[in-house]
């Protein structure tokens, strides 16, 4: 084969995957950096921009619904992605512990809701949260007497509905990260311990703990980008609207509708790059608060 | 020597990159040509889809010069790729067909035809239309940017039976909005049954009693928001009413509580287009058939629930803008056609020749035999002309928005239309 080909053959079998992340990936990144910085009509077409500086920021800036948005998204990423960790990793211990050859069964099961497709999972919960007719009003009704909830159309009750169906899809997706982490542990530090004396918690807490980190701070990363990200579930479960007072509307649902809906491609993405911006410094924030607790542990 | 590049403008590059994208993101166009015939491109949604498949079975032979091809997607998805298609100018429909609450977002750029132009002469055609729904498709310029298909009539729908276990007439519901609540709380009171889906839908149709000519509906006629008016504050409070004696089931029109009430005889109304006699008939809850009555809603406030336009893309192959123009008059102007559309889609014609056929005469037998398209008549040329305006989709979230916050949290009325006013002055010139 000649030197040419040679020098050639790895850029032309890479190019597959290049001409496609180009086309799929950078230049839409990019298109929506300068869609960022243009007031745009879309439906006159891409002549129609015109440059505005850094209108659209300072739009998206003092645009109540951002706000609001925002604070669901927050709220929504604690109610949903706390939870998640804090029974996750409990249960991945018990199931590396006690369920022996069942493990990777009960894991398996967890894990479905996670690969399940979301609309499917949406409509069904849709259906389990309807008010007269629903099976979970007709559980507590049965179970504690109370009367109907109105979960997806009352604004206080749409968030914990939400809530409950992203907990409920990811829980699985973390057990089986901190099972993965919980398989690396060597089983002579816990020998070790029970020897000295140490119980299930000094045990839980001295080795498990420690030893899950690295994986825990890639779990609560994961968590911190998908919660901020959180679209298709309220989406589905609000039919696309954010629900009553917009109380589900999470950012990246207002970023949709913002553009495809009410036309503003320009803040549309002047929203997305503010969010990236603090999906980053969340990231950093959680990777800097993994860090000292790490100091504290060694 | 050296051939100079061809240099392209960041603009250009960007075209170039959009359409790209869009390319492989929208289907193939129809061809340009093949042999002699012009190949149409026609973008619609379900069961507009239909209409039109319906009348190329007789159009197709008689324009054999012509082939059609219908690119049908759900209701949204076509909206959307409609905005796409006329942002990137690639892969464009010869004929749109746009919704009627789409009508302003489309409107207000300049990706459509306008069809008051001497090539199409729209405006030629306006007296055989119903009023309101040939000048819904006129845009800030005045120019006609689609023609109207087809129109939904608001028709108060109500339960006979438990009107009767109430111990009221048709006129104790109609004679007005505080007379139509009175009602409800009779009804529940004897039947337990909600007056009407969500109270939202109440304050949809309230605010729109007593607009002025030339005013939107959410905007005034120099496109200034308008929520803090008289109308709104009404509305507001016929809402807040219903929500008070808890005459409203609280869900949303077409899920599944919406449908498994009206199934149990849980509504005593609902408040919709004339299509939604066919809806219920065919699939929402056909054994209540010979239950329901149609009536002109409290006040006698006459408002259009929906509607189809057909459009031109600006940018669409020059050569076959004519073929598309004969294809839309033929859908838009035939009264054969719109007549079909109506008996096979529940499709009710925009066009006025078409509405007085003997079969508006006809009994409806899902309203136990009352000649309803006679009452659905009357309400669509009673409904007033009001202007379109782009933001009023969101304008629609933000007033619903408000009036949460109003029954919920009991904000104040006048607080909660102050706030909602302050938000679309803040993205009225958007």
């Amino acid at each position: 084969m000649s030197t040419v080909a040679n020098r050639f053959a790895p850029y032309i079998l890479i190019s597959p995957f290049l001409i496609l992340f180009a086309v799929f990936g950078l230049f839409p990144l990019l298109f929506s950096l300068w869609l960022a910085f243009q007031s745009w009509e879309p439906t006159s077409g891409l002549d129609a921009m015109r440059f505005v500086g850094i209108d659209n920021f300072v739009f998206a800036l003092t645009d109540g619904w951002f706000w609001k948005s925002l604070r669901n998204t927050l709220w929504l990423a604690i109610a949903s992605g706390l939870p998640q960790h804090l029974v996750a990793l409990p249960l991945a211990v018990f199931l590396h512990g006690r369920m022996g050859r069942w493990r990777n069964v009960l894991s398996g099961a967890y894990f479905l809701p996670y690969i399940t497709s979301t609309v499917a999972v949406a409509m069904l919960f849709s259906s389990m949260f309807s008010t007269d007719y629903g099976l979970i009003n007709a559980a507590l009704s049965g179970a504690f007497g109370i009367d109907p909830i109105n979960w997806l159309w009352s604004p206080s009750t749409i968030k914990p509905a939400v809530a409950i169906l992203v907990f409920w899809r990811y829980l699985g997706f973390n057990v089986v990260l901190y099972l993965a982490a919980l398989q690396t542990v060597p089983k002579d530090l816990y020998e070790a311990a029970r020897l000295d004396g140490a119980g299930a918690w000094s045990q839980f807490r001295a080795i498990t703990l420690p030893a899950v980190k690295p994986m825990m701070l890639f779990a609560v990363t994961l968590s911190v980008i998908g919660g901020m990200q959180l679209f298709e579930e309220p989406f589905i479960l609000t039919n696309g609207r954010g629900g009553s007072d917009q109380a589900a509307m999470t950012v990246a649902m207002y970023l949709y509708r913002l553009a495809f809906d009410f036309n503003d491609f320009g803040a549309a993405s002047a929203l997305a790059w503010m969010m990236f911006g603090i999906i980053a410094g969340l990231t950093w924030a959680t990777n800097k608060a993994f860090s000292e607790r790490k100091a504290v542990f060694a | 020597m050296r051939q100079a590049l061809p240099r392209f403008s960041r603009r250009q590059l960007l075209q170039a990159g959009a359409a790209l994208g869009a390319s492989a993101c929208l289907p193939a166009p129809a061809a340009e040509t093949k042999g002699q015939k012009i190949q149409l491109s026609v973008a619609t949604f379900p069961l507009m889809d239909q209409i039109v498949k319906d009348c190329l079975k007789t159009w197709g032979p008689q324009h054999p010069e012509i082939e059609v091809e219908i690119v049908n997607r759900q209701y949204d998805d076509h909206h959307t790729a409609m905005t796409t298609a006329l942002s990137t100018s690639g892969h464009l429909p010869d004929i749109i067909a746009l919704e009627s609450s789409y009508m302003g977002r489309f409107a207000f750029g300049n990706g459509l035809d306008d069809l008051s132009a001497p090539a199409f002469g729209a405006e030629a055609y306006r007296s055989l239309f119903v009023p309101f729904a040939f000048e819904q498709a006129r845009n800030r310029e005045h120019r006609i940017i689609a023609m109207p298909a087809d129109i939904g009539p608001g028709t108060l729908f109500y339960r006979t039976d438990l009107l009767a276990k109430a111990g009221l007439k048709e006129e104790d519901l109609t004679r007005s909005w505080d007379d139509y609540v009175e009602a409800g709380a009779r009804i529940k009171a004897a039947t337990g049954a909600y007056l009407i889906g969500h109270t939202r839908l109440v304050k949809d149709i309230v605010s729109r009693a007593g607009a002025k000519a030339g005013d939107g509906l959410f905007f005034d006629a120099s496109g200034q928001p308008a929520i803090t008016s008289h109308r709104f504050q009404r509305a507001f409070e016929v809402a807040k009413r219903v929500r008070e004696l808890k005459l409203d089931a609280q869900v949303d029109t077409w899920f599944n509580d919406w449908a498994e009430s009206l199934k149990r005889g849980r509504l005593a109304t609902e408040m919709s287009g004339a299509w939604m006699a066919g809806q219920m008939a065919n699939w929402v809850a056909p054994k209540t058939a010979g239950l329901w009555r149609a009536a002109m809603p409290p006040e006698r406030t006459c408002v259009a629930y929906g509607g189809t336009y057909y459009a031109i893309p600006r940018r669409s192959d020059p050569a076959k803008k004519q073929a598309a123009w004969t294809l839309i008059k033929e859908l838009c102007l035939s009264r054969s056609r719109q007549l079909q559309a109506f008996k096979t889609q529940d499709s009710f014609p925009s066009l006025l020749s078409a509405q007085d056929d003997p079969f508006f005469d006809e009994p409806l037998p899902f309203l136990a035999g009352q000649p309803a398209r006679q009452l659905w008549r009357d309400i669509a040329r009673s409904i007033p002309i009001t202007q379109m305006h782009k933001q009023n989709k969101f304008a629609d979230e933000v007033v619903n928005g408000e009036l949460d916050n109003v029954l919920e949290y009991g904000k104040p009325i006048p607080e909660a239309l102050a706030d909602a006013q302050a938000l679309l002055v803040h993205r009225a010139n958007r």
